[in-house]
């Protein structure tokens, strides 16, 4: 774990609860991530997910525990790591292009004006949004609106991504083209990104692994699923290889059932879970053994 | 479709004020003034109403306009103290609201912002701001008259005070309410708190700043007319009761209708700029 790019160790969050106490929204999360892996997190509303993206970000701060980022623990929001918010978080009397310089000129203060927005606008042509520089964030669809997000995330040429629910908003259309383009993205540049989803065909196609958390309170990373597809899948027969059902059953098994019982399943006799590293299981690999023995 | 209601309405608008006018002159020229004759010299000191014993007679619409076109004729002549052109007394009165307002704006904004993003500072100041808020401004008039000891001076100290709560609670409460995602973006990227304040925070809570200012320049322009009937001297409330103690209808009338154009030209041109800064989410 020591040796991972980003390593979440022993982080808890706590908030004070409304009648006297506290309520532990996670505690004791230990994970890890390497460079250039793209992360999703599944799991149910509540469990802390937006938490530890939070804290990732630097927005929020564990209570106990720390998060090392390349050997440094995190103090703070920085410009090494862009967040894309679930929604969109444009400055809506900034135009698009005001909104990405915006971004530029905070990353490269000492640069002079002209630079800054021919950097805005080759991020903005990145995401496919050129001629549309001089628009206001209100004319735009919610799909513009989050390329516009993500287009002032790449300016910046961030270390880390993190992704707060992007594409939730948007329609089934939208949602597929602009996955497509943040897996093109990510993969040309080599991003690490830390991504929260609800959507588990989302996560399957875009993640490297897919980490899942119990219910909360007292969340747990129950397990990390690596992604056995290959790396250069592609969205129309993503679900045609023989190990995409495998690992959809295994994720939405454990949405609908194993993450409200898995306080049970490590019960049962037999069971070895070590919260510092959590298993990583591969469904549907040729794995002599089965991907856990279910307690349900 | 939009602009056949809209001339549809300026019509309306047209024939209710000839029916208003017309009925006006009705009323008023029904009882006719009496026919005696006074000796001239004494219907010159007291006027001609009172020499004759009866009352000054309500003016009807053509005097009014009669009077109108007196004063808007020549309205900065300067004939002592006590005779001045009405465009002089209005100039008075805009003057100390605009300076008044303008104290107002400059402790206001800053202190809004203080209040806004200060959960503490805003518990703290709340209890006063609560007690203040109700005074009527002119309560403050004597106070302000002790320890200024200058009529005009004390006028705009009451414009200040009464412009000043609208807009100190609007401004706080904008800039408490700016949307925490905006916040977040200016965190994430390392902005300082000044640029910050600046970039986002002020943008996000123009368009309530805005509003304040506008409900403020409205009461400031109430209270002049009723601060300037106190302490006289000039402006467009002393005219008023200047011409009350002349018994001069038609330029209480005059001057009232100069008064609600002049407020409307105040309330219309923050409405412009609010709508400068008002963005779309």
């Amino acid at each position: 774990m020591a040796s991972s790019y980003i390593s979440i160790e022993g982080i808890a969050r706590r908030f004070p609860a409304p009648e006297g106490g506290k309520t532990t929204i996670f505690e004791d999360l230990w994970f890890g991530m390497d460079r250039g892996e793209f992360v999703c997190v599944i799991g149910h509303s509540g469990c802390g997910k937006t938490t530890v993206l939070n804290i990732l970000a630097g927005l929020d701060e564990p209570t106990e525990g720390a998060v090392i980022i390349d050997g440094k623990a995190i103090e703070g929001p920085s410009l090494d790591r862009a967040v894309i918010f679930q929604s969109h978080g444009l400055l809506p009397w900034r135009t698009v292009l005001g909104n990405v310089a915006y971004a530029v000129a905070s990353k490269w203060r000492d640069w002079p004006k002209a630079k800054v927005e021919e950097h805005a606008r080759k991020a903005i042509a990145t995401v496919g949004l050129a001629g549309a520089e001089m628009k206001k964030p209100s004319q735009l669809s919610g799909g513009m609106k989050q390329r516009v997000g993500i287009a002032r995330a790449l300016s910046i040429e961030p270390k880390i991504m993190l992704m707060d629910e992007p594409f939730s908003a948007l329609d089934a259309l939208t949602r597929g083209t602009l996955q497509d383009e943040v897996r093109g993205l990510c993969r040309t540049t080599g991003q690490t990104v830390f991504m929260i989803t609800h959507d588990v065909d989302e996560a399957i196609y875009l993640a490297d692994k897919i980490v899942l958390m119990t219910n909360g309170p007292d969340a747990r990373i129950a397990e990390i699923v690596v992604n056995p597809l290959p790396a250069d899948r592609s969205r129309h027969d993503v679900h045609k290889h023989p190990a995409f059902y495998p690992v959809r059953n295994h994720i939405i098994d454990f949405l609908v059932t194993r993450s409200k019982s898995f306080a049970a399943e490590l019960a049962t006799p037999g069971k070895v879970w070590n919260r510092r590293s959590p298993p990583l299981v591969t469904p549907g690999a040729p794995d002599p053994t089965p991907p856990l023995a279910r307690a349900v | 479709m939009t602009r056949s209601i809209g001339l549809r309405a300026l019509v309306l608008s047209l024939v209710i004020l000839t029916i208003f006018l017309a009925a006006w002159h009705v009323a008023v020229s029904g009882g006719g003034g009496g026919g005696q004759t006074v000796d001239p010299e004494y219907a010159k000191l007291v006027g001609a109403a009172a020499a004759t014993g009866g009352q000054t007679p309500m003016p009807g619409p053509i005097d009014v306009g009669r009077t109108i076109w007196k004063h808007l004729s020549d309205p900065f002549y300067v004939r002592g103290t006590n005779d001045m052109g009405i465009g002089i007394q209005l100039a008075y009165s805009l003057a100390r609201v605009l300076l008044g307002f303008g104290i107002a704006v400059a402790v206001a904004v800053p202190l809004g912002f203080l209040i806004g993003m200060s959960p503490l500072v805003y518990r703290a100041l709340d209890p006063f701001i609560q007690v203040m808020k109700p005074i009527s401004p002119l309560a403050w008039m004597p106070l302000a008259l002790y320890t200024i000891k200058d009529s005009s001076l004390s006028s705009i100290f009451v414009i200040f005070i009464c412009s000043l709560w609208p807009m100190l609670i609007n401004t706080a409460f904008g800039v408490a309410s700016v949307r925490k995602d905006w916040l977040n973006v200016a965190r994430t990227l390392e902005v300082g708190p000044v640029r910050k304040a600046f970039t986002v925070i002020l943008p996000a809570a123009a368009p309530t700043i805005l509003t304040g200012m506008r409900i403020s320049v409205g009461i400031a322009w109430l209270v002049i007319v009723a601060a300037e009937m106190l302490v006289g001297g000039t402006g467009i409330g002393y005219f008023v009761w200047n011409q009350w103690n002349n018994l001069s209808l038609t330029d209480i009338i005059t001057a009232i209708l100069l008064i609600g154009l002049v407020g409307m030209v105040l309330d219309q041109i923050l409405a412009r700029l609010t709508r400068l800064v008002t963005y779309q989410e």
